[in-house]
């Protein structure tokens, strides 16, 4: 028994322990956050209270003199259409593959499948070439078609989907005179609702989050997207820790809001999405 | 791999089979569909899939293509000449330690990912049983994987700072170090391994933690009768039941770790000895305008990804990966 409650002990240590790893490096930010330049000079330590919890100067400051504005703005078009896009095409994807059988359909499946083993930074160099011939370079488009293009968890998460609903609806949708297009809006996408959730989910946190590509490919500043944005603190504060902690808190708190708000489901779309 | 099912109740698009209708079944199509309908049967898959593969083709496999093809070149990237020179970039790969010194850097990241997976199973494991504050556990050890890589940057660059977090609660345990975490290439390497820990944890949690409870629960209740403990439960339940999603964990990691960017451009942008293969090959291509090298250490890159990819599926045939 006693062997059992030291077991039991250690396990909450253990979790307790894995607690503070994760939140205390984010608790010293949202601290330093709320502290004036004055309490940082004064060189306390990172671990000390701020003298008053309501300063909320250096946020005002992020947001302004760090363009935070035009970048959410900017990632907010850039979140739309790319979810936009991936759920229509990974959809239409997932129904071409399942429902037809065609000549090069085994082609066409592989081709998808040899995509998913490329990681994306590695082709950069030349997709970059393309990207520019199209004078898709420093705009929005740019990020939209590559997120858009390449996605193949999600065209995995949907066949996944479209497998389940029966095929006998469509047949009795067809033998009503119903066109394959017909069949692919009024029945199969709108059946396709929980697959949609989790891939506007998992896609929407992957392109809020993504670096790279936006560093690549929207280097001037009225294209800044959140993270780019963000990292540009590095140069203009790179002193002011008051600042760029605030700037880090106000690209971290939208996604916490989403995380406690759809806590279950988020779960559920990694789950699916990155087994594949 | 269901298609045969879907194959013989829908085969119309081939015309004759369905000549003969089944007795008692008036004919819903006619037997051989005119000729335009059945040349626009034979293109609706492909008016579906139209957009969806000039994207990939073009954004995936063109590049890929001129990639390799840029790789036997002295490219620029801008000037509209450009040199075939066989395989030198890949002469000057092999032969100067410093292009290819950078992959040590990935052995950190490397040991850092086996720490990752060891601890994600550790967790996954307890939290899948009764425990108390369980969701709260589940969403504090998830939510670093969420979080805007910029902002872990900065948060810790801060942690690291002197007399930075962690300093100061050294501090509390009376350790005092004067010695800056970034300033040397093993303490900056470590400790940016340790970040990338933090940071990509949960996501292997999360993935253990719903394979675990996939598991049917009986198992346990059996084995348990059987006197089988805890560490019983582990090594004959939980670890065969997983070993898929293990694999494919195993599998991101060595190639997470090979194309290691974000965490060591942001914080450091690869100073200190914390250059990795893919921050020097946007270096050299973005920076140097060697876009001929650049694309002789993708090819290199990807090969290696590709390899140790196709090793795992030969090693685990089992997997669940098809997208037929």
């Amino acid at each position: 028994m006693t062997r059992r409650a030291l077991a039991r002990t250690l396990v909450y240590l253990s979790l307790i322990l894995a607690t503070l790893v994760v939140l205390l490096p984010l608790t010293v930010v949202l601290l330093t956050s709320l502290k004036t330049d004055d309490e940082l000079a004064r060189g306390d330590q990172a671990l000390s209270l701020p003298d008053d919890f309501l300063n909320v100067h250096n946020y005002v400051t992020a947001f302004q003199d760090g363009h935070m504005l035009s970048a959410f703005g900017n990632t907010a078009v850039i979140l739309l259409f790319s979810i936009a896009g991936t759920v229509l095409i990974g959809s239409m994807t997932a129904y071409a593959i399942d429902r037809f059988t065609f000549r090069l359909r085994k082609l066409v499946v592989a081709l998808f499948l040899l995509a998913a083993l490329v990681p994306g930074v590695t082709t950069q160099v030349a997709t970059f070439q393309i990207v520019n011939g199209f004078g898709m370079f420093d705009t929005l488009w740019a990020p939209i078609a590559l997120y858009m293009g390449t996605d193949i968890v999600s065209i995995y998460i949907f066949l996944q989907f479209v497998r389940s609903i029966p095929v006998s609806l469509d047949e009795s949708a067809r033998l009503d005179g119903a066109n394959a297009f017909t069949i692919y809006r009024r029945i199969i996408f709108p059946l396709l609702k929980p697959a949609i959730a989790t891939v506007v989910i998992v896609k929407g946190i992957t392109v809020y989050n993504d670096f790279y590509i936006p560093f690549l490919y929207l280097p001037s500043q009225d294209h800044g997207v959140i993270s780019t944005s963000l990292f540009r603190f590095k140069g203009p504060f790179s002193a002011h820790w008051e600042t760029i902690s605030a700037g880090a808190i106000l690209v971290i708190l939208p996604t916490l809001i989403i995380f406690l708000a759809l806590q279950k489901f988020i779960y559920n779309g990694f789950t699916r999405g990155a087994t594949r | 791999m269901a298609d045969l099912a879907h194959q013989t109740t829908r085969a119309p698009g081939r015309g004759g089979a369905r000549k003969g209708t089944r007795p008692g079944r008036p004919a819903p199509v006619p037997a051989r569909p005119p000729r335009r309908a059945r040349l626009l049967r034979g293109l609706t898959p492909w008016l579906f899939l139209l957009a969806p593969l000039a994207l990939l083709i073009t954004f995936t496999y063109v590049p890929i293509v001129n990639m390799v093809g840029y790789s036997f070149t002295d490219w620029d990237g801008v000037s509209p000449e450009l040199r075939y020179t066989g395989g030198e970039n890949y002469r000057e790969l092999a032969t100067r330690p410093d292009l290819f010194e950078v992959f040590f850097v990935s052995g950190y990241y490397l040991a850092a990912s086996a720490v990752q997976i060891v601890a994600a199973l550790y967790f996954a494991t307890i939290l899948s049983f009764n425990v108390r504050f369980r969701n709260f556990f589940k969403g504090v050890l998830f939510f670093p994987y969420l979080i805007n890589g910029v902002a872990i940057g900065f948060v810790f660059l801060y942690f690291f700072q002197d007399g930075g977090t962690l300093d100061s609660v050294l501090a509390l345990f009376g350790v005092h170090t004067d010695h800056a975490w970034l300033g040397t290439p093993v303490s900056a390497n470590t400790s940016l391994a340790g970040v990338s820990v933090w940071r990509y944890l949960g996501l292997n949690f999360v993935l253990f933690l719903g394979a675990i409870q996939s598991i049917p629960g009986e198992l346990y209740e059996a084995s348990e009768l059987d006197g089988a403990n805890r560490w019983h439960q582990f090594r004959h339940i939980i670890a065969p039941g997983i070993k898929p999603v293990l694999t494919l964990t195993v599998i991101l990691s060595v190639s997470g770790s090979l194309a290691a960017f974000e965490i060591p451009y942001i914080m450091t942008g690869g100073a200190t000895g914390t250059e990795t293969f893919v921050i020097q090959t946007v270096k050299l291509a973005f920076q140097f305008n060697k876009t001929g090298l650049a694309s002789a250490c993708a090819v290199v890159l990807l090969l290696i990804v590709l390899a140790v990819t196709w090793i795992q599926r030969r090693l685990v045939p089992d997997d669940r990966v098809d997208l037929t």
